[in-house]
């Protein structure tokens, strides 16, 4: 399905990356979202509210982060695609809502332009420190999805995709962005309508009486219904069975909350979404996402100008982690490095899948600006020995 | 090549504006690649506002600006702030009337004045000084055309005010132009 061409600005534009996550959203059907504002996330709400009434859609500014959470879930099951948009401080006020977006199976996008933190922190200025907290953030076991554009350009272009795998696997999809990639503007390429790839919504075409709310299709992801449609449906947060009424025993829960964590991670070979430069003849590899992979691109660069055999493999799709490609680069490289605005969270993960068969090194940042080329080449010099 | 632009001022005398025409006509009009970056932090009316704009012939990896190539400030405090970064050789160019170059400018800087203000105010509104700004700067450079320049102004001002600022662009291009013909540059 192609996008609504009401909604999309064909052209050049030279805007920053918050707008153009907004027309990213836009193009890719959202015609809902909800949202406080918070710095540095404002400005893609704000674009909203002022262009989606002209699109035929709706924005409200609600009371707080609890209240946007929730409402993109209701507009959600009347049919619209929706997001939320926020940073850190809200959040971790949506994080119930996140936990009951998964366990309903409800399509949603989460911008999260990502400042230092924690608690208020610095509200100007970038960090990559979520990353952690949107895979785990909420309570119970459940599976999420989250990409990490690196420019402007990405921000539109990455949300149309955002959008379309919240609907193909019914499960809260995150947008990390960060301060910097938020903020900074550049040429942003907006294609033509016919050009853009939409996923809609997963219309069960059974009738009513036939309808289970939560019974999966093979993929393992239920089809949906929306209110006013004439199906009966009882959506809870509770555990529930597959016409989705509480059912509160073991067996329910296993099959349940298995299949939620299973619609991710049994599909994870469909989302891998990498840009690798360099992997082929690589002793080192430096594995990057989000903003920190220009600087980490600059560094890799100069390595290789010094005669330094280094790869550079980016994270653009965060979660699900790539495990098998990082996997088969740890049976031939020597080490990783990672460089990332947090004191150390997706350097676990590699840690994990590497699991001892090569040196893992990390290079840290508390964030508030970014890393300097030199201070990555220096790590990447030092393993590279 | 990589330049490293910076520009400073006061909030309210369209410094963002100033450094987001430059590259948008980098970008778009002149298909360059530009990154822009806005000084984010409690700003208003009257307190110190920079644009970081970097212009390169490959795609940009690290977004900020370190060591400006080019520094335009339209403010003294501005020009305080950032007359230390200022590359040895780079280029200032300063609004004449409100800034008075002196000694700590780093050796070999080319120095180009303009009193934008003053002539903004000319052409009947103080308000598109930055508009002159960017006149001057398009013909002091050259790292942006004549043509990019003109059309990133059109694109870039509100609907109703592209007469008034084009004349603002031209005069501060006239301005520039007379200067770098040899009638009046000095090097520190």
């Amino acid at each position: 399905m192609h996008a609504d061409p009401k909604g999309v600005l064909t052209g050049l534009h030279f805007i920053d990356g918050d707008h153009a996550a907004c027309e990213g959203a836009i193009a890719a059907g959202c015609r809902f979202a909800a949202g406080y504002p918070i710095t540095p996330s404002t400005e893609v709400v704000e674009r909203f509210a002022a262009r989606i009434p002209l699109v035929g859609g709706v924005f409200i500014q609600m009371e707080d982060e609890i209240a946007s959470s929730i409402a993109i879930l209701g507009a959600a099951w009347a049919g619209h695609k929706v997001m939320t948009v926020t940073s850190g401080p809200g959040l971790s006020l949506m994080m119930e809502h996140i936990g009951y977006a998964a366990m309903t199976e409800t399509p949603c996008v989460f911008v999260d332009v990502q400042r230092g933190g924690p608690s208020t922190g610095l509200p100007t200025l970038p960090a990559q420190a979520d990353m952690m907290q949107v895979r785990w953030g909420s309570h119970g076991d459940y599976n999420v999805i989250a990409l990490s554009p690196n420019s402007p350009q990405e921000c539109f272009d990455l949300m149309i995709k955002a959008f379309n795998l919240a609907e193909l696997y019914r499960t809260p999809v995150f947008f990390m962005m960060d301060e910097v990639v938020g903020h900074m503007t550049e040429r942003v390429a907006i294609p033509r309508p016919e050009d853009i790839e939409v996923v809609p919504r997963r219309w069960t075409s059974r009738k009513p009486g036939d309808y289970r709310a939560y019974e999966p299709g093979e993929d393992l992801v239920p089809e949906m219904v929306k209110a006013g449609d004439g199906f009966r449906v009882h959506i809870t947060g509770l555990t529930h069975d597959e016409r989705g009424y509480p059912a509160m025993n073991p067996q329910a829960q296993d099959k349940l909350v298995r299949r939620l964590v299973d619609k991710i991670r049994k599909n994870a070979h469909k989302l891998v979404d990498v840009r690798g430069e360099n992997l082929e003849d690589a002793d080192v590899v430096v594995i990057s996402y989000g903003i920190t992979s220009r600087i980490a691109a600059a560094a890799v660069e100069e390595a290789r100008a010094a005669g330094r055999k280094v790869g550079h493999l980016r994270l653009v799709i965060v979660w699900p982690f790539p495990e098998p490609l990082v996997a088969e680069l740890a049976s031939r490289v020597k080490a990783f490095v990672v460089p990332e605005l947090n004191l150390g969270q997706m350097v676990r993960e590699v840690e994990r899948v590497v699991a001892g068969k090569a040196q893992v090194v990390s290079v840290p940042h508390a964030g508030g600006t970014v890393h300097q080329v030199e201070d990555i080449l220096a790590k990447i010099l030092e393993v590279a020995k | 090549m990589r330049t490293e632009i910076r520009v400073g001022g006061l909030g309210g005398q369209g410094v963002i504006l100033c450094g987001m025409i430059i590259g948008k006509a980098a970008s778009i009009f002149d298909g360059k690649h530009a990154t822009l970056i806005q000084a984010f932090g409690p700003e208003a009316r009257g307190s110190a506002a920079s644009a970081q704009v970097t212009v390169a012939d490959e795609p940009i990896g690290y977004p900020y600006v370190r060591r400006p190539d080019v520094l335009v400030v339209m403010s003294p405090d501005a020009y305080t702030t950032f007359v230390p970064t200022l590359k040895e050789g780079g280029s200032l160019l300063y609004e004449s009337d409100l800034v008075v170059p002196d000694k700590r400018l780093p050796t070999g800087a080319k120095v180009l004045g303009v009193p934008a203000t003053r002539l903004a105010e000319e052409l009947g509104r103080r308000l598109v000084m930055n508009i002159v700004m960017v006149g001057f700067f398009t013909a002091t450079t050259k790292l942006i055309s004549y043509e990019a320049a003109r059309k990133a102004v059109l694109d870039s001002v509100p609907r109703g005010t592209e007469e008034l600022n084009l004349k603002a662009f031209e005069a501060g291009f006239a301005y520039g132009q007379r200067l770098v013909s040899g009638e009046d540059s000095r090097v520190a």
